[in-house]
């Protein structure tokens, strides 16, 4: 054992210590501040979660601590963030397959790639303030449709990207080991496209969602706010996020009170879909091909 | 010779350049066929011609015919999923389709409708694994992901796969190079049990492969066929010189 130097204090040693260091250091820091904000939202909304806060709308004078609950903003938001997704969806199926098909890894597909990416990134009142614009220029009011319209636009560039990363990871063989059988391509693209690339989508619409339902600033100005539930595409909407945004600004504790108890709601709902789909694309997951 | 499949006049463009440069040969029935040359000769594309493969890839032209059973599987009216439902394919590397290992072997027979209930797919999928020789190894985890297997499993469970859509004919592109020497033996005692019922087309790079397996020789150079006969008389006696260059610069 002779040839084998004991462990000594050498600097490359003491860098490997210095960055697992930094590395634990962010990991607490991220994992810290996670627990801490659920920490805050259980502790202040636990008390003013009730029964009536998600099976009544707000009553008279609820603003000022008196009965009623967010049923609006609770359906307002699903509504909201399901018609996004299913508006976004239409759009980047066809727009993913079509880089994929058609520009692939071509001049094109890098600027159309680049400019999704883009996109990903403008903060969300941005895209409010562009739907706000829009909406005065053609005399519309704020309404659901117009909401689940910026939504949708919002929510494009994350699932077109994550389902163009998903169809190119899809390997050729395979679609020519179904066709060695003697499939059809109708076959192929049903009972072995779908198949594998089944997870990845689920992730991209789920991702998608969860952009969508914790979205304020753009339906701020697009879908507006009402103490009514939802009955029209035509009509403002409340919402989640505002609910919590408008009550945590109110000079009354109860309220205040109430809005962390409407963030607990929506962080219930996100922490559900994530958890849900989790279990879903590890579930489809089992067959795919790596 | 009864011959299983006829290449006439077979000429193959991929966009400018020609692969193939009319091939005339003649593919013996239930024996096994092992097409040779150095590699870009054009044995993957004398192979893909013969399932109809050659149409996935854009840009190829073909003229010439490829007979089976005397029918032009060119010909307008042949539906190209029935000739490759006659005609099976093993691949270079195994490609499981992304399911089960029983949902693998029955993904085909399901397509063509080839059976009736539960229950004959339960015996069919027995049976072809059992042919493949993988049944002793999976009939534990038939519901297992295919992907869970080894690649030689991989490669005979794409075997059990491909027979049971009952073909005729068996092409195989190097069905061994991706393969360990055991997996690769196991596979090549299966195409010799199987060639009593079914014309098998190899393509190796391996001469010792070739000569373990052949029973008859297609030897190609430059997109042509220089010489093709039984496999003995090729070996033993080849009647070309490039022929006769090859099998003694590759001993
Ligand atoms: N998809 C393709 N596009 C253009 N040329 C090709 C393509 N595939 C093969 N070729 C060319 O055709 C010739 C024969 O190739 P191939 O049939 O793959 O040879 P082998 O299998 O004997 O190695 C080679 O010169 C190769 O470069
Ligand atoms: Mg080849």
């Amino acid at each position: 054992m002779g040839f084998l130097k004991k462990k000594r204090w050498q600097r490359r040693h003491l860098v490997e210590t210095f960055m697992k260091f930094i590395m634990r250091f962010s990991l607490v820091i991220v994992a810290g501040s996670l627990g801490l904000i659920l920490w805050i939202v259980v502790v202040r909304g636990t008390p003013a979660l009730s029964l009536d806060m998600v099976t009544k709308i707000p009553e008279g004078g609820y603003y000022m601590g008196k009965g009623g609950g967010i049923l609006n903003a609770i359906l307002g938001s699903l509504y909201l963030a399901s018609g996004g997704t299913l508006l976004a969806m239409i759009f980047s199926v066809p727009i993913a397959m079509y880089l994929k098909t058609y520009l692939g890894d071509s001049k094109w597909g890098y600027y159309v790639r680049l400019s999704l990416d883009v996109l990903w990134g403008i903060p969300s009142i941005v895209y409010g303030a562009f739907g706000f614009t829009l909406m005065i220029a053609l005399g519309l009011r704020a309404s659901l449709l117009a909401g689940i319209i910026i939504l949708a636009l919002i929510e494009l560039p994350i699932m077109t990207r994550a389902m163009d990363e998903v169809i190119r990871r899809m390997p050729i063989d395979l679609e020519h080991a179904a066709l060695a059988l003697g499939s059809t391509k109708f076959e192929v693209a049903l009972r072995v496209v779908t198949r594998q690339m089944l997870p990845g989508i689920t992730t991209a619409i789920l991702l998608g969602f969860g952009r969508g339902i914790g979205d304020a600033a753009s339906v701020l100005f697009t879908a507006g706010y009402t103490d009514r539930i939802p009955t029209s595409l035509m009509r403002p909407t409340a919402s989640l996020p505002l609910a919590v945004f408008f009550q945590l600004g109110s000079p009354y504790p109860e309220v205040q009170q109430r809005g962390y108890a409407a963030a607990l709601i929506l962080t219930i709902i996100v922490l559900a879909v994530s958890l849900g789909s989790r279990w879903l694309s590890a579930r489809l997951n089992k067959y795919t091909i790596k | 010779m009864d011959a299983h499949i006829q290449v006439k006049n077979l000429n193959v463009y991929y966009s400018k350049q020609q692969a193939l440069k009319n091939i005339n040969i003649e593919i013996p029935k239930n024996q096994i066929t092992v097409i040779m040359g150095p590699s870009g000769c054009g044995k993957t594309t004398l192979l893909k011609t013969f399932n109809r493969f050659l149409e996935l890839t854009g840009g190829t032209q073909l003229t010439g015919e490829v007979l089976v059973d005397g029918q032009n599987i060119y010909d307008r009216d042949v539906d190209v999923t029935e000739v490759r439902k006659v005609v099976g394919l093993l691949a270079q590397r195994p490609s499981p389709l992304p399911m089960s290992i029983y949902d693998n072997v029955v993904y085909g027979m399901n397509i063509h409708r080839m059976k009736k209930d539960r229950k004959e797919y339960k015996a069919a999928v027995r049976h072809y694994l059992e042919i493949a020789g993988l049944w002793d190894e999976v009939h534990k985890r038939l519901h297992d992901p295919a992907t869970s297997l080894s690649i030689g499993q991989q490669q005979r469970l794409c075997l059990a796969r491909g027979l049971a859509v009952e073909p005729e004919i068996i092409l195989g592109d190097e069905p061994t190079s991706a393969l360990d020497p055991i997996s690769s033996q196991n596979i090549e005692s299966r195409l010799i049990e199987l060639k009593k019922q079914y014309t098998t087309v190899i393509v190796t790079h391996t001469l010792r492969q070739a000569k373990r397996l052949a029973d008859y020789v297609i030897y190609m150079y430059l997109g042509e066929v220089i010489e093709a006969g039984s496999a003995r008389e090729v070996f033993n006696d080849p009647q070309h010189e490039r022929t006769r260059a090859y099998l003694e610069g590759q001993i």
